[in-house]
């Protein structure tokens, strides 16, 4: 059971390549409820050839992460727990294990990487220790030899300067950093098998492309069977070999990449695949030419550090720096960039969130030079919808009331009149006004969000702000949103101000697009110039970055990036360095 | 980190003048009069007027306070009214006693709420977890007086296993600190359950299971120093909880401590004790809070001290 000889399992037996990694037979995974048990899971069987990469592709509650708990024998007991079929790790039945023994193959034979990787490490304890750890667990060595084995395995996930990670805490590491610690963590015993449940879902597109660039090279390298989780599409159409598309605990389709991409035989394969943004979707849309409705110059926003006995200002955080566009009637501006890069920033300091600097001017009026009665009636033109439409509605209030909120607030309509208004709102976001008694926990993602659309069009605004609105739903219902949000624009000539990191949504709906890098605008244009002639080098480096869904589609040799995004924090009295934009024709304005 | 120290030790002298402001204003308009307790019923309205004027209390609010604080930035406690002696050396006397009691009844309360906490947490939902949770609130809601009425009758007259009363030995110290500790410990139960509950459905404790560590460590080593934290800012809030405790047990158990002295005072009037007794107990207060903020970095290296 011990890892002496990590890779014994590949050579012993003669059979030994016709024997799959693992073998799942008639899985059953059920979690029980006062009404008895409910089927998270049911009838799922597949096998994972050895050094093969198997894709299990789904949307929320298909149950692909309950297949992969199931399979470590981590699902959270006693409400949740495997009810039929058999798990094989090589020849090793998994199933009725008992834990001490499951215990040993956990992390020796079958490892697992996790899609939070801010969360995913503890935050007490050093890189160092939680590396040496995970190898002390399964082997005996000395603590010196488990650290030796642990900076290597750092070395093996290309992170900069291993020596000193090994020192340090999770905090003092990023998102893209911590989940090659997870790799390195994962991969250090050499398991049989590797299950990355989202591995890249909640990194930066750069940092996904490093890190799945990462995972196929460890692969080809080691020969580890993995199984990847994902929802993404485009993820998918990069890494697998073979794909099972899930649908409510249920396979729905299995077969080589290429076959589910290209001649795809369920329904709803087709829907899922019709339903993924692409890119050069939205090519060729004339743009909008009217009045701007916002108007944003020399834009500026600072955060103070403070520190020292008297709790002076020693740094700043330079979120936004020196930004200048404008927004015109009905049309959708996109605010593109990574996270950490100050578009969210912007839309804070356009509904008066954050103090700023520079000019912001709405329908004609300074955001600075307004009092308060003046503001609030400024909130009424420009509303906002965040990106996740939980925690932006009051789980004890009944819809009905969240969306008649911003019309009691500001006075407007009689009871009645505003129950109409409510009604006829939530008919026009593909909702029943039957539904206004409701609570908001009582609807799906997409639905929440649909009521967060009506409460933020209550007020007719003439501007909406998407801060990542459709960032945190499954890809069929964020184009359904998507839908949403163009049809009102369109009927309602309402402007939008489409904040996004996902390249491919913002390609599809924007008429004007701003890339951001640290705070300021790098490149800035109409679609069709910042997509099909885009000239900074971070933008054609976040355009190549995204994952395409067609498995045959050939990425051109990137420069292997390992690098980290320069902090924003400067001390005081200093600065980044300011861009200049040139327009290199028709309005293009590039970072020179 | 020193320039950390520096502003706390800052607000940690203002607070000190707040206590000793609303302390002395509180005791300024008591209804009670310290002399008449000093000259007894049958003195006269001369000597009555002699004594005031000899301890100075005829004088107007802003001077006898300015002058208690004068003598407190000295050093200088004042002396009792009473037991013409200098409150610095009766409390001197006393703080010993009082602090070995303290120090038993944190251990006390610790290891019984804590490893309550913890099992509870593990057996969330389950029978153990009930009866704990049952045992906690009980404990939370004896009264000290019945607590501690109860344990010496139980374990000093029924059983014989400790004594009675009185003070010295180790075993002297068990009943006292055992009745303060059972009131902690309920609190502590409650707090590290919920912590822990909340603790073990974070992703890192998932990781670690993933990693295939034990069930000892993954809850030794990764979850409890997460666990713990808020406790620890807990542990330093908790010293003034205790001085209230400290009156009732120490008299109960005739512990010779300060909260015996504050007792006595209190029902004498006796003011430059009582004065003397708060500002030492909040000083404690107010140290025990710095100290579990300066803890914290050294269980959470995410807090940086600025």
């Amino acid at each position: 059971m011990s890892g002496a000889a990590p890779l014994s399992g590949a050579a012993s037996a003669p059979d030994a390549d016709a024997l799959p990694a693992l073998t799942v037979e008639g899985l059953e995974v059920s979690v029980r409820t006062e009404a008895g048990l409910r089927p998270l899971v049911s009838g799922l069987s597949f096998t994972l050839a050895r050094g093969e990469t198997l894709a299990i592709a789904g949307e929320s509650g298909s149950g692909k992460s309950i297949t992969s708990l199931a399979i470590m024998g981590l699902l959270p007991p006693p409400a949740v727990r495997i009810t039929g079929g058999r798990i094989k790790l090589g020849r090793t039945e998994l199933t009725d294990l008992p834990e001490g023994r499951m215990r040993a193959i956990r992390g020796d034979r079958v490892a697992m990487i996790f899609q939070e990787p801010m969360t995913s490490l503890n935050p007490v304890l050093t890189i160092g220790t939680q590396l040496a750890e995970a190898i002390r667990a399964h082997e005996t060595v000395s603590k010196a030899e488990a650290r030796a084995r642990a900076l290597e395995a750092l070395r093996s996930v290309r992170l900069s300067q291993p020596e000193r990670r090994l020192d340090q805490y999770p905090h003092e590491l990023s998102g893209g950093m911590r989940q090659r610690v997870m790799i390195a963590m994962a991969l250090a015993l050499r398991p049989e098998v590797l299950i990355a449940d989202e591995p890249t879902t909640a990194l930066d597109v750069t940092v996904q492309r490093e890190v799945l660039d990462l995972l196929r090279d460890l692969q080809r390298e080691l020969g580890t069977a993995i199984i990847l989780i994902t929802h993404d599409m485009g993820v998918v159409a990069e890494m697998a070999d073979r794909v099972i598309v899930m649908r409510d605990g249920r396979m729905v389709e299995e077969g080589r990449a290429t076959q589910i991409f290209t001649e795809p035989r369920a329904d709803y394969t087709r829907a899922l695949l019709a339903a993924v943004p692409r890119m050069g979707a939205g090519r060729g849309r004339p743009p909008v030419e009217a009045e701007p409705i916002a108007r944003l110059s020399d834009l500026q926003v600072r955060f103070d550090l403070k520190g020292g006995l008297l709790g002076r200002t020693q740094a700043r955080v330079h979120a936004v720096e020196h930004v200048s566009f404008d927004i015109r009637r009905g049309e959708t501006f996109a605010l593109v960039g990574e996270s950490g890069c100050g578009k969210s920033t912007i839309a804070k300091a356009m509904v008066g969130l954050v103090p700023h600097e520079g000019r912001i001017e709405i329908g004609g009026q300074t955001l600075g030079t307004l009092d308060a009665a003046g503001r609030k009636a400024l909130r009424r033109r420009v509303q906002i919808v965040f990106q996740d439409p939980m925690a932006a509605l009051d789980p004890r209030m009944r819809i009905g009331d969240l969306i008649a909120e911003p019309l009691v607030i500001h006075g407007i309509g009689t009871p009645e009149e505003r129950r109409a208004r409510v009604g006829d709102l939530l008919t026009r976001v593909g909702l029943s006004p039957a539904q206004m008694e409701r609570y908001p926990h009582e609807f799906s993602g997409g639905q929440r969000q649909r009521i967060c659309i009506a409460r933020a069009l209550a007020l007719r605004p003439e501007l909406i702000i998407a801060d990542e609105s459709v960032s945190a739903l499954d890809v069929s219902v964020q184009a359904r949103v998507l839908d949403l949000l163009a049809a009102l624009k369109r009927e309602f000539g309402i402007a939008l101000l489409f904040i996004s990191h996902d390249m491919a949504v913002v390609e599809n709906v924007s008429d004007r697009v701003a890339v951001m890098y640290l705070g300021q605008i790098v490149e800035m244009g109409t679609r069709d110039q910042v997509f099909g002639n885009p000239q900074h080098p971070y933008t054609r480096r976040l355009i190549e970055a995204v994952p395409v869904p067609d498995p045959l589609h050939q990425r051109p040799p990137a420069p292997r990036l390992a690098g980290e995004i320069p902090s924003p924090v400067h001390p005081v009295g200093a600065g980044p360095e300011r861009v200049r934009l040139a327009d290199v024709g028709a309005g293009h304005l590039v970072a020179g | 980190m020193p320039a950390y120290l520096l502003r706390r030790l800052f607000q940690s002298a203002l607070i000190l003048l707040g206590v000793s402001l609303v302390t002395f204003i509180l005791l300024y308009v008591l209804p009670a009069d310290p002399v008449r307790q000093i000259a007894g019923r049958s003195a006269t309205p001369q000597v009555v007027e002699n004594i005031r004027r000899q301890l100075g209390l005829d004088q107007p609010f802003l001077v006898q306070y300015g002058r208690y604080l004068w003598g407190l930035l000295q050093g200088d406690f004042g002396r009792s009214y009473l037991q013409k002696t200098d409150v610095a050396t009766l409390i001197a006397a006393r703080l010993p006693a009082t602090l070995q009691l303290m120090g038993g009844a944190i251990l006390c309360e610790l290891v019984l709420g804590l490893t309550m906490g913890i099992v509870a947490a593990l057996r969330r939902g389950r029978a153990l977890d009930q009866g704990l949770m049952i045992v906690s609130f009980v404990a939370v809601s004896a009264p000290q007086f019945v607590v501690s009425l109860l344990l010496l009758y139980v374990f000093a007259v029924k059983l014989g296993w400790f004594p009675i009363g009185g003070y010295g030995t180790l075993s002297h110290l068990v009943l006292p600190a055992v009745t303060l500790g059972i009131l902690g410990s309920g609190w502590y139960s409650r707090m590290m359950r919920s912590s822990m509950i909340d603790v073990l459905r974070q992703d890192y404790i998932r990781t670690a299971r993933a990693k295939g560590l034990t069930r000892g460590r993954v809850i030794l080593r990764h979850a409890l120093p997460n666990a713990i934290l808020p406790i620890v800012a807990m542990i330093g809030i908790d010293i003034g909880i205790f001085m209230g405790g400290i009156v009732v047990v120490e008299s109960v158990f005739g512990w010779p401590g300060i909260g015996q002295l504050a007792w006595q005072a209190i029902q004498r009037i006796d003011i430059p004790i009582i004065m003397g007794v708060t500002m030492v107990s909040a000083c404690a207060i107010v140290l025990g809070n710095l100290l579990a903020d300066l803890v914290t970095p050294f269980i959470d290296p995410r807090i940086k001290l600025k």
